[in-house]
């Protein structure tokens, strides 16, 4: 039963990174669009806060790993 | 010169130590029945292209494959050093008991066969599932080293919590196992045990390596830019110096500012050694070993940091912590407890990021792997494991791409969080509040 509650939660978690991560990716395609030049900054600001935001559920991941 | 003699000496016993230390396990056990059987003939079809240590799940005729368990036991640290299941290090076992005291020796004393699990005992220890046990039962000879025929778990109720509890057969037997202190509390099922390990596990022994490697390349750098400073950098130096300059220039001084000289050193040990031991724990020839994605090990780092950061606070950190200047009372006492509670969050998030970070990933390759078996049904469909490894060899090598790229993201995210903490702890009090300080 644990288990179950385990993948749900892990579930949950993921669907708040993949919309932090979308709405991420989608602006900074909208700034390369608009200035092409800052791309190579865009991109690398754009990783890093990917792994911020994939760092928070990662951990909820862990944490469901264990609890079951 | 003297550099050649060192590397050579180094890598020759480096490579002579597995050979001499290797014990050949298979003429020690007999073919008695066990519950997890163990076969001599060592079957392993060659499917995929890595993790070969998992080949010898399809030698077992009545085990069905658990992708879960497989991944969490090749996720966890190990008392011997195996690469792919064909060479078998064995490293020194320490063992502290509260009643019997230490328990020095190799753990080739175990003669660990498939899963990693001995077929010996010692003192009463055996290895399971490539840690130490102790067995908690009193009939079992506690000294020497008897022939143990197999193991098995069961699942028991304790303290309303189901736990597996681990069991070595021994003449028809079952008695308890014990696994080794862990100081989590019970959190993750750990807790005090009836004896301590403090053997170098795998985990130990790749941080030792990766050290070993890190010091050298960057005093062969060191040496070059010493002897020869005018000269355009080449060989190691053409990787390392675009890179210290990332850090120095990218990282250290728009965070720390002027002081950043003082922990610079600090921040490119970090970088550095997460980033080793995460490009380490991906090569699975190398043992599969997960030294990052530890909790253990990212706990030693985080540790360092909040010790680092603390440390250094100037009285405008602390003040800022306990309070807050310009708000109102009341939320000057609520700030402190929260700014009291980030204290211990900020190393914490440090620690749980980069760990669940490359466990997940390690857990996704193998899970992949994995889908070789399931597919195969641990062997008995031969069509069925060309399919899975027809599926499973692409998303393999794309989930080990991406593990690539985040190696080097994660090292350099917890630098650059490591750089902003002492950048708040050490700055100093010049841009806000220009109205009243």
């Amino acid at each position: 039963m644990t288990g179950t509650f385990a993948a749900i939660g892990a579930g949950l978690a993921v669907i708040g990174a993949g919309l932090g991560i979308g709405m991420v990716g989608g602006k900074a395609m909208e700034a390369i669009a608009r200035q092409p030049e800052a791309s190579g900054d865009i991109r690398s600001g754009m990783i890093i806060m990917a792994a911020f935001i994939e760092g928070a559920a990662l951990i909820a991941i862990l944490l469901s790993i264990l609890m079951a | 010169m003297r550099n050649r003699i060192f590397i050579i000496t180094l890598l020759s016993f480096i490579y002579l130590y597995p050979s001499v230390a290797q014990d050949n396990h298979q003429q020690v056990h007999q073919d008695t029945t066990t519950l997890q059987s163990s076969n001599t003939q060592d079957d392993h079809t060659q499917t995929g292209e890595s993790h070969d240590a998992h080949a010898d799940h399809e030698d077992h005729d009545h085990a069905a494959f658990d992708p879960g368990a497989t991944a969490i036991h090749h996720i966890s640290d190990a008392n011997v050093y195996s690469i792919l299941d064909f060479v078998r290090i064995p490293l020194p076992t320490i063992l502290y008991a509260n009643d019997k005291g230490w328990d020095i020796f190799s753990s080739g004393k175990f003669h660990a066969g498939h899963h990693e699990d001995g077929h010996y005992s010692y003192n009463g220890y055996v290895l399971h599932h490539g840690s130490v046990h102790r067995v908690a039962d009193a009939g079992f000879p506690m000294e020497g080293s008897v022939e143990v025929e197999g193991y098995a778990h069961k699942q028991e109720e304790k303290n309303g919590k189901k736990v597996d509890v681990n069991y070595a057969l021994y003449q028809g037997k079952e008695y308890r196992l014990d696994a080794r202190s862990t100081m989590d509390g019970g959190i993750l099922g750990g807790g005090f045990t009836s004896f301590i390990d403090f053997s170098p596990t795998k985990n130990v022994i790749s941080m030792i390596l990766v050290s070993l490697f890190l010091f050298l390349m960057f005093r062969k750098a060191a040496n070059a830019y010493k002897n020869n400073p005018t000269k355009a950098p080449s060989g190691i130096q053409g990787f390392l110096e675009p890179v210290f300059l990332f850090i120095r220039d990218d990282v250290a001084i728009p965070f720390i500012g002027k002081k950043h000289t003082i922990y610079l050193p600090f921040l490119l040990s970090v970088f550095f050694f997460i980033l080793g031991l995460n490009l380490w724990g991906q090569v699975p020839f190398l043992g599969s070993v997960n030294v990052t994605g530890s909790l253990s090990v990212t706990m030693v780092l985080a540790i360092l940091v909040f010790i680092i950061v603390n440390v250094n606070g100037n009285s405008h950190y602390w003040g800022h912590i306990f309070w807050m200047p310009d708000v109102p009372i009341p939320i000057k006492i609520l700030l402190a407890c929260v700014e009291v509670m980030g204290l211990f969050i900020k190393p914490l998030t440090l620690m749980l990021r980069l760990a669940g970070n490359i466990s997940a990933g390690h857990i996704a390759i193998l899970s992949f792997i994995g889908l070789i078996f399931i597919f195969g049904k641990s062997g008995e469909s031969l069509g069925g494991s060309l399919v899975g490894t027809a599926v499973s060899i692409p998303l393999t090598m794309f989930m080990m791409a991406i593990e690539i790229i985040v190696a080097f993201v994660q090292a350099f995210v917890f630098t650059i969080l490591t750089a902003s903490f002492i950048g708040a702890a050490t700055e100093d009090h010049h841009h806000a509040e220009e109205g009243h300080h």
